[in-house]
């Protein structure tokens, strides 16, 4: 279990980084069409911020609720990368061949795109909520079954 | 080229990792990792593998810390100290033995960034040309990872779910 940290240097830096790290997470997820990165880096990323927020403020702060929330959705990212496959399969394609999504208007090269964006969010999901599960378990057993049983 | 950054890199990378095995602190083992992730993030990018180091760098260097400090914290009033036992005779002569082996097995590999080797030929062009007339996207690494090879990925993402299940499954348990 991790309290809150006692300096109020590191409490003033973890204010002002939190949320930048997490917006350069979600740049890196969608940029990863351009340049280096993409869904596994940034989720994990993503999933790093959370978890510095926690190392922080510990375990009970309100800035801390959200990753405790985030744990719920374990496999919702698979979810949301076997689903897109699955689309794919709507109009007679095959499984995760993206060119078949059924979306009227778009050409076969930007459905592949699209395809890419969508399975890339369930790879980032998948991962961060991953990542944050694994420091709870390292971490904090009392807190894990508070939450998941209360 | 008169100066090469790939030496002293890869002196680097040598000196950390005898360091992380060979220091007695666990907590100056696990920064020395971390140094040695930073040290093979700077060599991938330096040949040209910039995801590769980027994931190297995230990971390796700031996730794989930070859990191996919350397993030390987590045991360490049982054992902060390293007992080492010395080394079994058979690893002494075998590891060398097995080092000098893949050396003379090196001196087969196509050289680096040779475009006709095997590797190069096959079905590398065709991504690199097709990629973005196929996928409008301009990252072939990711055209490859998440369009081509789709399905690998997939699994690859069943993987790590699986891996935080496990986790979730040995670690945490009941308070009462």
């Amino acid at each position: 279990m991790i309290r809150t940290h006692d300096s109020i240097i590191v409490q003033s830096l973890g204010r002002f980084l939190v949320p930048v790290i997490q917006i350069f997470g979600l740049y890196v997820l969608f940029f990863g069409q351009y340049g280096p990165g993409g869904g596994f880096v940034g989720g994990v990323i993503l999933g790093t911020g959370m978890i510095l927020s926690v190392l922080i403020f510990g375990h009970d702060a309100s800035r801390s609720q959200f990753a405790k929330k985030v744990l719920h959705g374990d496999g919702v990212g698979m979810l949301i990368y076997a689903g897109v496959g699955g689309l794919c399969m709507i109009g007679g394609g095959e499984f995760l061949n993206y060119a078949n999504l059924e979306i009227p208007g778009l050409e076969t090269a930007s459905r592949r795109s699209l395809g890419i964006v969508l399975t890339q969010i369930g790879v980032a999901v998948d991962v961060a909520v991953t990542v944050i599960s694994i420091v709870f378990s390292l971490s904090a057993e009392e807190i894990i079954e508070d939450s998941l049983n209360g | 080229m008169t100066f090469s950054f790939e030496i002293p890199l890869l002196i680097l990378l040598l000196v950390a990792a005898a360091g992380a095995i060979l220091v007695k602190d666990l907590m100056s083992a696990i920064l020395l990792l971390g140094s040695y992730s930073f040290f093979l993030a700077l060599v991938w990018a330096w040949i040209g593998a910039v995801d590769v180091a980027f994931v190297e760098a995230v990971v390796g260097a700031g996730l794989a810390t930070v859990l191996f400090l919350l397993t030390l914290f987590g045991t360490a009033p049982k054992d902060s100290r390293l007992r080492r036992p010395p080394p079994p005779m058979a690893a002494l002569i075998a590891l060398p033995l097995l080092g000098i082996l893949l050396l003379y097995a090196a001196n087969d590999l196509p050289e680096y960034g040779d475009p006709n080797s095997p590797a190069s030929v096959h079905i590398s062009p065709t991504y690199l040309e097709q990629s973005y007339p196929d996928t409008h996207t301009p990252n072939v690494v990711t055209s490859v990872l998440m369009d081509y090879r789709s399905l690998d990925t997939m699994v690859e993402t069943v993987v790590i779910f699986t891996a935080g299940i496990a986790c979730a499954l040995l670690l945490r348990r009941q308070t009462s």
